[in-house]
């Protein structure tokens, strides 16, 4: 007899495009394809305007999960890859971007899509991904000034975060809101490491605290985490979070009191940042390639 | 740009900052050939401008590989910091 596992850990992946535009005899279409540890996404943009992005799931083989991520932003388009003017690979995975024409660092690609995203005034952003964590400080043009990045251990990133939602049996998507429904905030556990954090987590559950303590306390450690990522750069406002612990309340929320900071919201997806920024360079890089050709 | 390389972890913080404004200015790139443990390269950056990086395979260990050069008494200056004729390398340990 065979059970069927919940995968708690697993996030909604999803495509979505422009409908109100027409892409067909566009200038200029190009696209930013940002291959992560843990999620991938491609955005294609037309004449510089947000026109299609997707985010799933990074596989096990990353040229396959760029050409599969490309095609799905696509799907539904009438565009082909063939249409692109120009493409920008970035990410962890960036040079295994096969039609990619350029490789650009996430670091770069996710001041530049902050920029877009959240406007000029931004100057440090905190990319939290799927296995590092980035924090960025920028001027009014999306150019980096200070970066910092942390990807050594698991500590203050998504999949540290995807552990203890399958631990605790609660969806990677409440584990924000249900971190917050607590009527007093615990102590954290420890912030050093996942795995001391998961074991200190299965002690306080045997010890009697409730599904939701637990998830107050880890997201509370992962908060105190990236602070003193920040602080090491030094936070300017304005503050924005992006990538895929944006969208947990319970992370930016505790975030937000220790920096004594409100982040910058936007109705751009926190996750397609790096894409988004790889998709701008493509527009700068082909204009000057134009420029140069006459 | 500050790039800082290295990483934090349960026992501290291990970071070396290169301030990639003051090295575009450097012709010489002493860095490279002064650290003995082959730490520095120049690479082009996202900007198109030729600068000092630690290399990639350093990266998370930088408190081990500059070891050597950081005893407990008697440190003498650094040789990537000496050799730097633009200031822009800082140690945060």
């Amino acid at each position: 007899m065979t059970t069927a596992t919940k995968e708690y850990w697993r996030w909604k992946e999803y495509n979505w495009h422009d409908e109100t535009m027409d892409p067909k005899g566009a200038d200029t279409i190009t696209a930013g394809v940002d291959i992560g540890s843990v999620s991938s996404q491609a955005v294609v943009m037309v004449n510089g305007e947000l026109y299609a992005y997707s985010n799933m799931r990074t596989g096990s083989d990353s040229p396959d999960s760029a050409r599969k991520a490309m095609n799905w932003a696509l799907e539904g388009t009438g565009l082909k890859p063939d249409d692109i003017h120009y493409t920008v690979g970035t990410g962890y995975g960036r040079v295994n971007v096969p039609f990619a024409d350029r490789a650009i660092t996430e670091i770069a690609c996710h001041a530049r899509g902050g920029n877009m995203m959240y406007g000029s005034t931004v100057r440090t952003i905190l990319d939290m991904g799927g296995q590092d964590c980035k924090a960025i400080h920028c001027d009014e043009r999306g150019k980096v000034t200070n970066f910092l990045m942390n990807d050594k251990c698991a500590a203050g990133t998504g999949r540290g975060m995807e552990v203890f939602a399958d631990l605790l049996n609660v969806s990677i998507e409440d584990v924000g809101d249900l971190s917050l429904a607590v009527d007093e905030e615990p102590p954290p556990v420890s912030s050093t490491c996942v795995v001391f954090a998961k074991s200190e987590a299965s002690s306080l559950l045997r010890e009697g605290w409730s599904t939701n303590r637990v998830l107050a306390a880890y997201c509370s450690a992962m908060a105190h985490r990236v602070v003193s990522l920040l602080e090491r750069i030094g936070v300017e406002k304005d503050f924005a979070i992006t990538g895929g612990i944006a969208k947990n309340s319970g992370v930016a929320t505790r975030l937000e009191k220790e920096l004594n900071l409100v982040s910058l919201k936007s109705k751009y997806d926190t996750q397609i940042a790096g894409a988004l920024g790889g998709a701008l360079f493509a527009k700068a890089l082909v204009e000057k390639q134009r420029k140069k050709g006459g | 740009m500050k790039a800082n390389y290295g990483y934090l972890d349960g026992s501290g913080e291990y970071f070396i900052t290169i301030d990639t404004d003051h090295c575009t200015e450097c012709t010489e790139h002493g860095c490279v050939a002064a650290c003995p443990a082959g730490l520095f390269e120049i690479i082009v950056d996202d900007y198109d401008d030729e600068v000092a990086a630690i290399k990639e395979e350093h990266r998370k260990k930088v408190k081990y590989d500059c070891g050597p050069c950081k005893p407990v008494t008697d440190r003498p200056p650094l040789p990537c910091i000496a050799a730097c004729p633009a200031d822009a390398i800082t140690h945060s340990w």
